[in-house]
């Protein structure tokens, strides 16, 4: 403000007026992130540090010092990192045919991404389920096609719970990675093969790191979004398998110990905080 | 690419297709089950399931509440998210980076986490009307999906082109009307269609502000599936289904999938 003024003060008032009109514009917005976000946010760090007898950190001790707890905050962790790793290997090469495809083809692979994602992750949830079941249509296929005798039990183990939670955050893995791949000029690989590279190498070396970014982006969205999933797990796999997010659900809706939920849940925000910051800072290193 | 990377590369996006469409299908199926078990109407379809739908214990007032929230808390984000976009777009703005990362932070954060966060604040200041906590954090709900859309979109926007139709004798509030409002048609749709089903479908925020007679669909549905899940849910679950398809199918026809696809990254 100040230059503006010394360079040209005849200017200065027009300037001041844009700039109150420009946080005139913000401030309804502000107003929303700032009350209904970030405080509540901050009132809940301090909640964690609270119990029956005022300021303690026994919440964080129970929940990082007892073998159980430790136990949901790995189950919780193995979730992510399972759906994650399984979504990459699947979305990677599928975004590169997405990207080569022409016409209809094109869009009605699209459209095979943005139904799923825009259905609603309970209808979806609830589909596994009924595929899954012990009568359901799962086991009868592979029962009828004789690969099996008995029906297996799926639903409520751990491969019901991954195959769900890959289902229903897959299309957060893709959508970037194609969005990347798209744009990806074919010239590079076709100058490092000329150059004498082998198909292996121009992969490691010329594709991977032009493609980074978006790996980077949906593998940060798939490991945030499942590492928190609350309705797949409460409908895959159900008590057995406790994680951080129904952890924070029973201590708020059962046992009211909001202290204790807190403080799971501060837990959570400073793994997706982490994951974040991660890749915010991978996306911005020079290559 | 070699051949064979190529034909991986074809069996993964056709096995992706199939494994992401499948759930979809058999729940469409299912509602057509002959029998209370999730039958495939193979041997014959009854569409009875869809005549339940109706008089299921709570349905209508939940599915009211859903629709109420989601399009009012749709509205004012549209509204809020599209202004502060704008200034963040024509960079008169201190702090504009910061705060448009700010702006679309929600979306990274765990759902839960931000339920129990609004469930202590609005607590703390004496804020318990049920419909009313619902439709606020309903906002940050859908606030960013609008700032982000709104952002991406209004960076290909030529601000001079309001001053040229202003040049040419339009009033001011005129040529925002007539030149930006259709440049950003395409936008508002996204956001609006995204915004929308991002409140009509949220269970984790919701459910901390529920009560007993306050209840949104989605918190209903995951009650009716744990308590005695039948065909009446598949019906339920594919009516929805349609009208996501529906709502989809529209939005192609006017900006395309493949624009939706550019601005989700």
């Amino acid at each position: 403000m100040t230059e503006a003024a010394l360079s040209a003060p005849v200017a200065a008032p027009a300037v001041d007026r844009e700039r109150l009109t420009a946080v005139g514009f913000v401030l309804p917005s502000f107003v929303i992130i700032a009350g209904v976000f970030a405080l509540p946010l901050m009132l809940l760090l301090g909640v964690s540090f609270v119990d029956a007898n005022g300021l303690t950190i026994a919440n964080y001790k129970r929940l990082l010092g007892t073998p159980y707890y430790l136990w949901v905050i790995w189950n919780s962790l193995r979730l992510g990192l399972l759906t994650t790793i399984i979504a990459f290997l699947i979305s990677y090469p599928a975004a590169f045919a997405l990207a080569r495809a022409r016409g209809p083809l094109r869009s009605v692979l699209l459209a095979t991404l943005f139904l799923p994602l825009a259905a609603s992750v309970i209808v979806k949830a609830f589909a596994w389920t009924i595929l899954l079941r012990s009568d359901g249509i799962v086991n009868e296929t592979l029962m009828a096609l004789g690969i099996i005798e008995d029906p297996i039990r799926m639903i409520f183990t751990e491969t019901a719970l991954i195959v769900g939670a890959v289902n229903i955050f897959l299309p957060f893995m893709i959508l970037p990675i194609y969005a990347i791949v798209a744009q990806l000029d074919s010239r590079y690989a076709e100058a490092a093969a000329t150059l004498g590279a082998s198909p292996v190498v121009t992969f490691f070396r010329v594709i991977l790191p032009l493609t980074l970014p978006g790996i980077i982006a949906g593998v940060a969205l798939v490991f945030s979004l499942s590492v928190s999933a609350y309705v797949v797990p409460t409908l895959l796999i159900g008590e057995k398998y406790p994680t951080l997010a129904t952890t924070i659900a029973k201590a708020y809706l059962l046992a009211r110990e909001p202290g204790f939920g807190a403080a799971a849940g501060v837990v959570l925000l400073a793994i997706a905080i982490a994951v974040v910051a991660l890749s915010a800072r991978l996306s911005r290193e020079p290559k | 690419m070699t051949r064979a990377a190529i034909i991986v590369c074809w069996v993964m996006a056709i096995g992706l297709a199939l494994f992401l469409i499948i759930p979809l299908l058999v729940i469409a199926a299912a509602s057509f089950s002959p029998t209370p078990v999730f039958d495939l109407p193979l041997t014959g379809a009854s569409t009875r399931w869809y005549g339940r739908i109706g008089r299921l214990d709570g349905f209508w007032p939940s599915l009211l509440l859903s629709l109420q929230i989601a399009l009012l808390s749709t509205v004012i984000s549209l509204v809020c998210g599209t202004l502060a976009a704008i200034a963040i777009a024509r960079g008169k703005l201190p702090g504009a980076g910061i705060f448009a990362t700010a702006l679309v932070s929600p979306l990274m954060m765990p759902g839960l986490v931000l339920g129990i966060a609004l469930l202590q604040g609005f607590r703390a200041v004496g804020f318990t009307a049920p419909w009313a906590t619902l439709l606020v954090a309903h906002l940050v709900i859908t606030l960013p999906y609008v700032a982000r859309t709104m952002i991406s979109g209004l960076a290909r926007f030529d601000f001079t082109l309001i001053e040229a139709a202003r040049t040419l004798g339009c009033s001011y509030p005129g040529s925002v009307l007539r030149v930006m409002v259709p440049a950003l048609a395409p936008s508002f749709l996204i956001a609006g269609i995204f915004s929308f089903l991002a409140s009509f479908d949220n269970y984790p925020v919701s459910i901390f502000l529920a009560d007993v007679r306050t209840k949104t669909l989605p918190i209903r549905m995951l009650q009716y599936i744990e308590e005695a899940p039948d065909p009446t849910l598949a019906a339920l679950s594919t009516l929805i289904l349609a009208g996501t398809v529906i709502l989809l199918f529209v939005s192609d026809r006017v900006v395309g999938l493949h624009r939706m696809a550019g601005t989700s990254d």
